[in-house]
C-alpha cells in the first residue's frame, strides 16, 4: 500500500464522483464502518516496521533521527543529535531523541506527534528522508499500544522565549492527538530544538541490524552530522562530525512530466487554476517550455487552449503518450542531493573500521533520471581487496535519501540490480553470472529521489521499478569497470614487475653461469633485456605533507627502440600549483594536462612532476594517466586517451563521464604474451608426479 | 659404452646446452630451451619396442617468463654441479643434490620433486641417463623372494652369489639402484613367473603362505609406484630368463597406473621406456569385475579417484577394450577395493583360491 492510496481512501472524502454514483455511494456508506487509519495500522504493525521486538526499537530511533536530520537540513543547521536508551522495566525501554533543529511551533506539536499522515513533506517534490507524515506518530502509537505510556515532547523555536512541553497519546479511533498535559518549560541553554521521549516494549541488540549500525551507517552518508548515543548498558558512543559542509540545499520542484501516472495527471488537471492546457503544462510541470507544451499538444492532437478541468480521459491519456514521444529535458538536479564521490569514499573508509582495503574504485554518481514523474539518481561506490574477507558474499550497503536501509535486502531494487550484473566480468566470483557476487568487496548504493517508491510504509526496501533498477545497473557497471581497469592495470603491472626481476636478477645470473660453464666472457645483456621487457613503464608516486600532494610520474622506456608519445593526466585543476609543473605542459585545460614528450631513447627514464595544494590527503590518491600516439598495449601504467577527451571545454571534466560505454560489450584485451614459441614447458597442466 | 665414456658424453651434451644459452644471450635473444612435452598428450606407441615413448610435441622454457627464467638458472647450476662431479669422480644421490641446491641462492629448488624433474629434463634433452650424470636415486628397498640365483658385485668389487630364497631373510632381497649387467648377473632359476605386488601386507601374506615354493613363483614387492630399478630388474628377468610378469595390485585408479607404467612405460620416463617397461606384463587384479565376482568389501571412490579414472579414459595407454571396460565399470559402481579385501574369506583365500583361479585364467598356471 502506498502513501497515495492511503491518502485517497482515508483522507480525502471529497472525491469528485458523478451524481448517480453518489447515490449508490450513500447507500453503501450506511453499511460501511469507518476504519480509521490508526486502527488500520494498529492491526498491521509490520507495515510500519514494528514487526519484531528488536526491530521496533530500531524503527523508533530511526523515525526520530530521520526527522531530526530532515528538520536540521531544511533549516540549514549542522545537526547535533542525542539518542538515549534506558531499560526502565524488563523488556521496556525509554527512548530519548533530541536534536538542535529549528523546533516545532506550538500549535503543530500535537498534530505532528499525535496524528498519522500529518507531515510537511507529503506534497513536496523535494528530496527528504520523511515523505509520508506517518513516521513519528506511528512511534507514538506503537509506544502507547505496548506500554500504555504517553509520549513526551519538548520543543523550542529560536524566536520563542521558552520551550513547549506536551504529553500526549494518540486517539486511535479518531486519529487525533489527545493531550494529557501541556506547559511551558525553560530549556537550559538550548536555543532551538526538539526532544521526544517514548516508552516502547522491545529487545536491545548489538551487532548487525542494530541501532548502532543504523546510526553508524547514517553517519557514513551524513558526515555533517554529529551523533551521541547512550546505550542501555551505560556505554556512550560518539560519532563525530567529519565535515562542516551541509549537503547542498534541495529546492522544491514541480513534477517532471515523464512517467507521470494518469490518475495523478488527471487530479492535477482538475485542481489546476490555469485555463489553457499549455499554461497548465508549462506552469505545473518542470522542464516544460511553451514550445515543448505546444509540441505535446500537437503530438496528442489536443487543442492547446483546452481547459485542463474539462479535459477528457482520452485526451489525458493521449497527452501522456505524447509526453513519451516529445524530447523533454531531464529533471532538474537541484531537488536532489547526491552524496558525492568524496563522501562516498570517506564513508566507505569508515565502514572498514581499520581494515585495509586494496582499492577504492572511483565512485559513480549518475545524473538524475525520472520514474513516474519523480526525479531520482543512483550512486555507487566499491571498495575491493586488501584485508576484506575473500570467500564470502560481498557486503552491500543500501541507502535511500541518505537513510541506511537495514532490512528486506532481498526485496530491494538495489539487491535486484546487483544480482543482475555479471560480476565475473569485473573480477568477482558469481555462480552462473547471477546472484550476489562473492569476493573481497563492499558495494555501496545510494538512491536519491523526491519520492522514493518504498515497498511499504516502513521504508525498508525500495521497490523494484525498471527505470530505477536500470540506472543502478548502469552505475554499478561503470563503477565496476573502474575496478576492473584497476585490477587489469595491477595484473599488468605485477607481470611487468616480474620482468624486472627477470632482467635485473635472473638473467644476469644465467648469463654469468653459462659463461663460466663454457669458459667465455659474460655477454652483454642490453638487447636481451629490452626484448624481455618490451614495454614503456609508467608509475606515479604521491607524497603528502603540509597540505601539498607532490606527484611524480616516471616514464621508463624499456623498449628496444626510442619512443615518442604524449602523456595526459587528469588532476583537480583548482588545486594545481601552476608554477610547479615540470616540465611545462603543452596544454592545460581545466583539469586536463597534456605533455607532448620528446623522444625517450631506449632504456632511459623521464620524470614529470606537479603539486596540488590544499586538498585532504585522501582526496587525491591515484593519478589517472593517459597516453596517445603510441600503441597502448606496450605501455604499462597508463590508459589510452578516451575518445571524448577534447569534447568538454568547460574544465568540468569528469573521469566518469565516459558515457555509458559500460553498457557496451567490452572488448577483451588481447594477451600480449601469447608466445610465438608455443607451449610453455613449465606450465603444462598435467600432473605427472604420480609415477615413480 | 664404458662408464667413463658415458660420463664424458654426458658432460659434452650438457656443455652444448650451456653453450646454446650463452649464444642466444650473446646474440641479444631471449634465452630458451626446447624440451619434449611430458604429458599424456605427447606419448606414442612405438610398435617395434612395444612401449610408449614421447612424441614430437615440444614445450619451451624461456627466460621471458618468471618460471622459465628460474628453471634456466637452475639448469645452469645443475650443469655446473654435474660437470664438477665428473671432474672429481664423485657421485651423489638425487636427495643430496637437492640439499646441495639449498646453497644455490636464486636457483634453489622448492622441493625435491622439482630437482628430480629437472634431472629428468636433462636426460631427455641429452638422451643420457641420470646415472651418466653421476646422479642416483636413494635405495628404495623394493624386495624380492623366490628361487633365483644371481651374482651381485659388492662394495669391495667382489662378485657375490645370492639365492633369493635361501640366502635371504623373511624380508627378501633388496633390489639395488643399479641393476645393470656390470652390477648384477642373472644366473639361474626354476621359477615359472614373477608376481609383482603393490602392497607390503600382501607380499608378506604370500611369503608366509609359501606361495613361491608352491607355485614356483618369484614374489616381488613394488612398493607403490615402482622405482626405475625395480622395473628394470623385472624387465631383465622377463627378457633374460623368460619369466612372464604378473602384476597384482589394489583395485583402484592409482593401481591401474602402476600397471601401465610397468607394462606400457610411465609418462614421466617415456624417454627410456624401452629400458624399463615389460610390454608382456599381465594384470591379474584386483579388477573391477573381481570386486563384483568375489563380492569384496569396498570403499567409495573419492573425488580424486573419479578424476583419476576420468583422466585415464583419455590416456592413450588405456585405450584398449579391457581397460576401457574396467575403468568405466569402476566409475559406474563408484567403488574400489584393496588387495587385503580378499581376507574377507580367510587368510589363505588369496593363495589357495583367488590367485590360482586368476593365474589359470591368464594361462600362467595350467
Ligand atoms: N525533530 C523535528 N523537528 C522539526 N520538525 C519535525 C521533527 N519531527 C517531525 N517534524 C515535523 O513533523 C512532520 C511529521 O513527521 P513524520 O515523521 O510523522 O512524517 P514525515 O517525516 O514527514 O514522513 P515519514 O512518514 O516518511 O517519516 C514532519 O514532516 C516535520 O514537518
Ligand atoms: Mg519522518
Amino acid at each position: 500500500m502506498s502513501a497515495e492510496s492511503i491518502q485517497c481512501h482515508f483522507q480525502d472524502p471529497h472525491t469528485t464522483l458523478g451524481d448517480t454514483m453518489t447515490d449508490i455511494a450513500e447507500t453503501l456508506a450506511k453499511q460501511q464502518k469507518e476504519i480509521s487509519i490508526a486502527e488500520f495500522f494498529e492491526k498491521n504493525k509490520q507495515i510500519l516496521g514494528f514487526d519484531s521486538q528488536t526491530k521496533s526499537l530500531i524503527t523508533a530511533v530511526k523515525e526520530g533521527v530521520d526527522n531530526s536530520l530532515d528538520a536540521c537540513e531544511e533549516a540549514r543547521i549542522l545537526p547535533d543529535i542525542y539518542v538515549e536508551l534506558t531499560e526502565t522495566e524488563k523488556g521496556e525501554y525509554k527512548i530519548v531523541i533530541e536534536d538542535n533543529g529549528p523546533g516545532i511551533v506550538k500549535r503543530q506539536i500535537a498534530n505532528v506527534f499525535g496524528r498519522l499522515l500529518y507531515g510537511s513533506r507529503f506534497h513536496a517534490i523535494r528530496q527528504s528522508r520523511g515523505q509520508q507524515g506517518i513516521g513519528i506518530s506511528a512511534v507514538v502509537m506503537y509506544s502507547q499500544l505496548t506500554t500504555g505510556k504517553p509520549a513526551l515532547i519538548i520543543s523550542k523555536t529560536k524566536s520563542e522565549e521558552v520551550a513547549h512541553f506536551v504529553k500526549l497519546v494518540l486517539d486511535i479511533k479518531r486519529n487525533r492527538p489527545d493531550i494529557i498535559e501541556e506547559d511551558f518549560r525553560i530549556w537550559d541553554g538550548k536555543l532551538h530544538g526538539t526532544r521526544i521521549e517514548v516508552h516502547v516494549k522491545g529487545r536491545y541488540v548489538a551487532g548487525k541490524q542494530s541501532i548502532l549500525e543504523y546510526l553508524r551507517a547514517t553517519a557514513i552518508v551524513n558526515p555533517h552530522v554529529q551523533i551521541t548515543f547512550k546505550d542501555p548498558n551505560g556505554g556512550t558512543i560518539s560519532l563525530p562530525r567529519v565535515t562542516e559542509d551541509l549537503p547542498k540545499e534541495t529546492i522544491e520542484s514541480k513534477p517532471h512530466p515523464e512517467g507521470i501516472e494518469l490518475g495523478q495527471f488527471m487530479s492535477m488537471a482538475k485542481a489546476s487554476e490555469h485555463r489553457k492546457l499549455t499554461a497548465f503544462l508549462v506552469n505545473e510541470f518542470s522542464r516544460v517550455s511553451p514550445r515543448v507544451a505546444k509540441e505535446i499538444c500537437d503530438a496528442a492532437n489536443v487543442p492547446e487552449n483546452r481547459s485542463p478541468k474539462r479535459m477528457s480521459l482520452e485526451e489525458a491519456s493521449s497527452l501522456l503518450k505524447a509526453i513519451g514521444t516529445v524530447k523533454i529535458m531531464a529533471p532538474k538536479t537541484d531537488c536532489l542531493t547526491p552524496i558525492g564521490e568524496t563522501l562516498i569514499r570517506k564513508g566507505l573508509r569508515n565502514v572498514l573500521e581499520g581494515l585495509k582495503p586494496g582499492y577504492y574504485a572511483p565512485p559513480v554518481s549518475r545524473s538524475p533520471s525520472v520514474y513516474s514523474g519523480h526525479p531520482f539518481l543512483a550512486e555507487v561506490g566499491i571498495v575491493y581487496g586488501g584485508q576484506l574477507p575473500k570467500d564470502q558474499q560481498v557486503e552491500i550497503l543500501r541507502f535511500g535519501n541518505r537513510v541506511p536501509l537495514l532490512y528486506q535486502q532481498g526485496a530491494d531494487v538495489i539487491t535486484k540490480a546487483i544480482t543482475e550484473v555479471d560480476w565475473r566480468r569485473y573480477g568477482l566470483e558469481q555462480r552462473g553470472g547471477k546472484g550476489i557476487p562473492f569476493g573481497p568487496a563492499i558495494i555501496l548504493v545510494h538512491i536519491a529521489s523526491t519520492q522514493l517508491p518504498f515497498t511499504s510504509e516502513a521504508k525498508e526496501a525500495i521497490a523494484n521499478l525498471d527505470p530505477i533498477r536500470d540506472e543502478i545497473v548502469r552505475a554499478l557497471r561503470l563503477c565496476a569497470r573502474n575496478l576492473k581497469t584497476h585490477l587489469g592495470k595491477k595484473a599488468k603491472r605485477s607481470k611487468t614487475r616480474e620482468k624486472f626481476d627477470i632482467v635485473q636478477i635472473l638473467l644476469p645470473e644465467i648469463a654469468r653461469k653459462a659463461a663460466s660453464i663454457v669458459g667465455k666472457p659474460v655477454p652483454d645483456l642490453g638487447k636481451t633485456v629490452t626484448e624481455i621487457m618490451n614495454v614503456v613503464w609508467i608509475d606515479d608516486n604521491i607524497e603528502y605533507s603540509k597540505r601539498r600532494h607532490k606527484v611524480a610520474i616516471r616514464i621508463h622506456n624499456y623498449m628496444s627502440t626510442g619512443q615518442k608519445f604524449n602523456v595526459h593526466a587528469v588532476v583537480p585543476g583548482k588545486a594545481l600549483d601552476r608554477k610547479r609543473i615540470q616540465p611545462e605542459p603543452d596544454s592545460v585545460n581545466g583539469d586536463k594536462l597534456t605533455w607532448n614528450l620528446k623522444r625517450i631513447p631506449s632504456t632511459e627514464i623521464v620524470t614529470i612532476t606537479f603539486e596540488l595544494v590544499g586538498l585532504d590527503q585522501d582526496e587525491y590518491s591515484d593519478t589517472e594517466i593517459f597516453i596517445s600516439d603510441i600503441n597502448h598495449a606496450s605501455v604499462i601504467g597508463a590508459e589510452p586517451l578516451p575518445g571524448d577527451w577534447d569534447l568538454d571545454g568547460t574544465g568540468q571534466y569528469s573521469l566518469f563521464s565516459f558515457g555509458d560505454a559500460a553498457d557496451e560489450d567490452e572488448v577483451e584485451e588481447i594477451e600480449e604474451d601469447d608466445d610465438e614459441n608455443g607451449v610453455d614447458y613449465d606450465e603444462q597442466t598435467e600432473v605427472i608426479s604420480d609415477e615413480e | 659404452m664404458k662408464n667413463e665414456e658415458r660420463h664424458h658424453r654426458a658432460v659434452d651434451e650438457l656443455y652444448k646446452i650451456a653453450d646454446d644459452i650463452y649464444n642466444q644471450i650473446d646474440r641479444g635473444q631471449i634465452p630458451k630451451m626446447s624440451i619434449p612435452l611430458r604429458s599424456k598428450k605427447n606419448i606414442q606407441f612405438a610398435p617395434r619396442k612395444g612401449v610408449w615413448k614421447y612424441g614430437s610435441m615440444h614445450g619451451v622454457r624461456s627466460a621471458k617468463k618468471m618460471t622459465g627464467a628460474y628453471m634456466l638458472l637452475r639448469t645452469m647450476y645443475m650443469l655446473e654441479f654435474i660437470q664438477g662431479m665428473v671432474k672429481d669422480s664423485k657421485s651423489s644421490t638425487l636427495r643430496e643434490m637437492y640439499y646441495i641446491s639449498e646453497g644455490w641462492g636464486n636457483a634453489k629448488f622448492g622441493s625435491q620433486d622439482e630437482s628430480n624433474n629437472l634431472a629428468e629434463d636433462l636426460e631427455i634433452v641429452t638422451t643420457c641417463m641420470r646415472e651418466d650424470f653421476k646422479l642416483r636415486p636413494e635405495e628404495d628397498g623394493a624386495r624380492v623372494i623366490g628361487n633365483l640365483t644371481l651374482e651381485e658385485m659388492n662394495r669391495k668389487g667382489e662378485k657375490k652369489k645370492i639365492n633369493l630364497r635361501d640366502d635371504v631373510g623373511d624380508s627378501g632381497y633388496g633390489i639395488p639402484f643399479n641393476v645393470e649387467k656390470d652390477k648384477i648377473t642373472l644366473l639361474n632359476t626354476d621359477a615359472k613367473f614373477i608376481i609383482a605386488i603393490e602392497t607390503g601386507g600382501m607380499f608378506d601374506r604370500l611369503v608366509e603362505n609359501g606361495f613361491d615354493e608352491k607355485y614356483n613363483a618369484i614374489i616381488l614387492h613394488l612398493k607403490g609406484q615402482p622405482a626405475r630399478s625395480t622395473r628394470r630388474f623385472m624387465k631383465r628377468l622377463n627378457e633374460e630368463m623368460n619369466l612372464p610378469v604378473v602384476v597384482f595390485t589394489d583395485g583402484d585408479p592409482w593401481s591401474f597406473r602402476i600397471f601401465s607404467s610397468i607394462a606400457y612405460g610411465a609418462i614421466k620416463t617415456a624417454h627410456i621406456s624401452e629400458y624399463l617397461a615389460t610390454p608382456t606384463a599381465m594384470y591379474c587384479g584386483i579388477t573391477t569385475s573381481d570386486i563384483l565376482n568375489y563380492d569384496l568389501p569396498t570403499d567409495k571412490l573419492n573425488p580424486q579417484d573419479i578424476k583419476a579414472l576420468e583422466s585415464e579414459l583419455t590416456d592413450p595407454r588405456f585405450k584398449d577394450r579391457f581397460w576401457k571396460d574396467e575403468i568405466e565399470l569402476m566409475l559406474k559402481i563408484g567403488k574400489k577395493a584393496e588387495q587385503q579385501a580378499l581376507a574377507k574369506y580367510g587368510l589363505d583365500f588369496v593363495t589357495d583360491k583367488y590367485l590360482p583361479e586368476k593365474l589359470t585364467e591368464l594361462g600362467i598356471l595350467q
